[in-house]
């Protein structure tokens, strides 16, 4: 009698630490995603790592001053701060960015889509800066992204020229830079996408925004633990959503993490 | 007050998207002699009275690095005037 109290118990906690953390906390990194005043992909950021299974999300706010012991950080898509001045100058100053900052610096993963990535450049954690879409239009459709190198946890499950469907949703997404910037960039080869045709060829009118390069997404920080990316992942993760492609660079941030614990 | 002016501007080697189709609506409007189009923005504050011009400049110009203008893709000018 007495053991059979302790296994309902036993089963309780564990349903009650499924409530609290999403689900079977044990297994799953869990993943911080910051949530500024305008962000509007933290949800989806989140409940794409939650359906794919590849982390338990964490919401953090702009104000908090702590990441609450998170795995990873993902600064999501959005407006933040309704891009008064330019994309992510203001966001940046937030409390919690100086988190990141600490974070990122110390080798954690750190992935900023689309407003995010935006942030992270004007941070100073990642290179560069993200203008006017050269077309002056706001862009929203799948585009084609050529995988550039499996060299980061965030592109370790794909491979090297694969082509995948990712949407993009966005104004400012012109990658720019100045030239000893790309040097670099080329050199330590952290171009992780680039925009292209369906065969993988890069052309200028698979570039949607006027990037330098056609660069969709580049990798920085002291262990190539940075990822900034203008399309959206985690809108790309099961076949009804059009296309699971993104499913992958969750999987990467996942096992990246398991191999560290 | 002072009234401090700031003007920022896309640096010269970058392509300015909205420039290049605003001279193309002024030439499809008959001013064919606009040329070299650039847009960019103008920030105007006041600072507290009796602050030498010198510093409100050094003020100003720590706003913009680290806040009104990014130093990848833009330049600023700074006017102060009574």
């Amino acid at each position: 009698m007495t053991a059979v109290i302790a296994a309902e118990t036993s089963e309780l906690s564990t349903v009650s630490t499924g409530l609290s953390t999403g689900q079977s906390a044990k297994s799953r990194p869990r993943i911080g995603v910051i949530v500024f005043p305008g962000s509007n992909c933290d949800r989806d950021a989140g409940n794409a790592f939650l359906e794919t299974e590849h982390g338990d999300t964490v919401y953090l706010w702009h104000q908090e001053s702590s990441l609450q012991g998170v795995d990873a950080v993902v600064v999501p898509g959005g407006f933040s701060y309704g891009d008064a001045l330019r994309a992510g100058a203001i966001a940046r100053f937030a409390p919690i960015m100086a988190e990141v900052a600490r974070f990122a610096d110390a080798g954690g993963l750190v992935a900023g889509v689309c407003n995010g990535f935006q942030i992270l450049c004007e941070a100073g954690l990642l290179p560069g800066a993200l203008i006017r879409n050269e077309s002056l239009r706001f862009i929203c459709r799948h585009v084609n992204l050529r995988v550039e190198t499996t060299d980061s946890p965030f592109t370790t499950l794909y491979r090297q020229g694969e082509v995948l469907s990712i949407p993009v949703a966005h104004g400012e997404g012109c990658y720019t830079c100045d030239d000893a910037t790309y040097a670099r960039l080329i050199a330590e080869n952290r171009v992780l996408f680039r925009y292209c045709e369906p065969d993988g060829s890069l052309t200028p009118e698979a570039n949607p925004n006027g990037s330098r390069d056609n660069i969709a997404g580049i990798v920085g920080g002291p262990k190539r633990n940075i990822l900034g990316m203008m399309p959206h992942p985690e809108r790309a993760v099961s076949a009804t959503l059009g296309s699971s492609d993104g499913a992958r660079l969750l999987a990467g941030i996942h096992q990246a993490l398991s191999a560290i614990s | 007050m002072p009234k401090v002016t700031v003007t920022v501007t896309l640096k010269p080697t970058l392509l300015d998207a909205q420039g290049r189709t605003v001279e193309s609506a002024l030439h499809g409007i008959g001013f064919d002699d606009a040329d070299g189009v650039r847009i960019g923005k103008i920030i105007e504050m006041r600072i507290a009275d009796g602050t030498p011009e010198a510093e409100i400049k050094s003020r100003v110009a720590a706003m913009c690095d680290r806040l009104l203008a990014n130093p990848v893709t833009e330049d600023y000018k700074i006017e102060v005037s009574a």
